[in-house]
């Protein structure tokens, strides 16, 4: 039979105090694995934007913004995502005509602050 | 008070309560351990999803019909895609009628899975819970791939599917539901001869045939009263045209019959399933619908896990609907719960409630938030000293408490 008493508790707690807990640190650090076609954050291709705007028409939750920095001529298009409002329905990805909007595989993106959720694509 | 009410006692189940996951209140009259009196009270999980839909234009909003119920979300979203295909005229290619009715099986797989392995928690049987939950992941896990969400699979639009069915979808499938079926043997025969299971549930939330018919009973539960009644084969849809459905009904009308109707139908899914990969008609798997819907009014019917699901859509011609109404199964189903749980026993009320699957965010469609001419408007201090007064009525004194 296993022994049991002061010495064997006091010899779990000092490797408790040194050892990494048994859960990892997962926000920013971790990845996880999805399954094959799973959506997940979008990517945006701005040489092929035309700044219709469609994707931001038809977003149920208006989670993108697609801004135009340059001129009507020259355009300097950039897409600006929230992704705390992103549902990750990829409707945005079939409105586009041009192709410019696509999705990833990333899914991680959990963050401790409000401010991280809001990316440029 | 007389003699007989002396020896009643009320107690008040929910809004939050262990056995279920959502919020409802039942207040249940006993007299010993029978149930003499029941009360539901739904409405806490209001989220003015139809008036939503009314400010969004018509493909916001299928993603808002999607998350109606989180279980039935591929039955939402085909009942209103089917609506707005009916108004604008458009016919949809047959292979996308057929990816929808597999996806629309797997979906009950899912959900009865879920169900089955809730009902087995409700009634202490955990092992079985854990079997059916193990398989319903698997599931999930196929619907991840293919759809690209496990709940919320976004596979429907208007005119169509959104993903191409590939042959690697169509295999990794196929090799699921095999493993599935053999493992539904096991559960039936579990379900036929397990003596815990059978007298736990036998005679336990009963609904004649006649009651059913008469509170509108939809889904497994009319099924498990006899009531032969079942979209996909009373008013085939989509690629059920075409696809044979068999009829799953029981004459137990209680929680056991219920139970069966739940696994026959999952042994009917993969069948179904299997025709569906194997007929699969060649195409495209969608075509073009104008933004702006013809104006016009449509009732569609789905049959989803739990029921009878109906959707109206009135269009005013617009980019935007002019109304939507949802007629989830639960919505239903609760009128019988209430004659359930009247003459059967307080232990028995969790799985009672259980067995007709509620899902009770579906269900909240309307909230009354003024009843009556006797509307009373309290500022904050008044509230205060309303609920000082209270519970001072009660014998408690709440002002002598120090925080």
């Amino acid at each position: 039979m296993e022994k049991k008493g002061p010495g064997k508790i006091a010899r779990d707690a000092l490797k408790n105090l040194f050892k990494d807990p048994a859960t990892t640190s997962y926000a920013g650090k971790g990845t996880i694995k999805v399954e094959r076609g799973y959506r997940g954050r979008l990517q945006y291709d701005p040489s092929k934007c035309i700044n219709c705007r469609l994707c931001m028409k038809d977003c149920p939750t208006g989670a993108i913004t697609i801004i135009n920095e340059g001129t009507k001529e020259e355009k300097k298009m950039k897409a600006v995502l929230n992704v705390g409002h992103c549902i990750f329905c990829c409707q945005c990805v079939d409105s586009c005509n041009k192709g410019s909007l696509t999705f990833s595989q990333d899914v991680d993106f959990a963050s401790l602050n409000k401010e991280d959720l809001t990316v440029e694509l | 008070m007389s003699e007989t009410d002396k020896n009643k006692v009320v107690i008040p189940i929910g809004p939050q309560h262990p056995s279920l996951d959502e919020p409802a209140t039942f207040t249940i009259t006993l007299e010993g351990e029978k149930v003499v009196n029941a009360v539901i009270g739904v409405g806490y999980n209001h989220r003015g999803l139809e008036k939503a839909c009314e400010s969004r234009t018509y493909i916001q909003d299928l993603y808002i019909i999607e998350r109606v119920c989180g279980i039935c979300s591929h039955a939402h979203s085909t009942a209103f895609c089917m609506a707005i295909e009916e108004l604008t005229g458009v016919k949809v290619p047959m292979r996308a009628e057929y990816i929808r009715v597999i996806v629309a099986e797997l979906e009950r797989l899912h959900s009865h899975l879920l169900w089955l392995g809730t009902a087995c928690h409700e009634i202490g049987y955990d092992t079985m819970f854990m079997y059916t939950w193990r398989d319903r992941e698997k599931i999930l896990d196929l619907m991840a791939s293919y759809g690209g969400n496990r709940i919320n699979y976004g596979v429907n639009t208007f005119g169509g599917v959104r993903r191409e069915f590939d042959e690697t979808t169509s295999s990794d499938i196929i090799k699921t539901i095999d493993e599935l079926d053999e493992h539904l043997k096991r559960y039936m025969e579990i379900a036929l001869t397990e003596t815990t299971l059978v007298s736990r549930l036998k005679g336990v939330g009963m609904l004649s045939h006649e009651d059913a018919l008469n509170f509108g009973a939809v889904g497994p539960v009319a099924k498990a009263a006899g009531i032969g009644y079942d979209i996909r084969v009373a008013e085939p849809y989509g690629a059920y045209k075409e696809i044979p459905v068999k009829l799953i009904t029981d004459d137990r009308a209680d929680v056991y019959g219920r139970t069966v109707v739940r696994i026959l139908e999952m042994q009917e899914s993969v069948k179904i399933i299997r025709y569906a990969i194997k007929n699969m008609p060649g195409g495209d798997i969608a075509v073009k619908v104008p933004r702006r819907i013809p104006a016009g009014e449509i009732l569609t019917r789905v049959e989803a896990p739990r029921g009878e699901n109906i959707h109206f859509v009135r269009s005013n011609g617009t980019d935007m609907p002019d109304r939507v109404r949802v007629k989830a199964p639960t919505e239903a189903n609760w009128h019988g719960v209430q004659h359930m749980l009247k003459s059967g026993r307080l232990a028995d009320v969790p799985i009672t409630i259980a067995a007709i699957d509620p899902c009770y965010s579906c269900t909240d469609r309307a909230i009354v938030v003024n009843s009556g001419d006797n509307i009373n408007v309290m500022d904050w201090k008044q509230l205060r000293q309303y609920s000082i007064d209270w519970y001072k009525k009660e014998g408690i004194d709440i002002t002598a408490l120090k925080l």
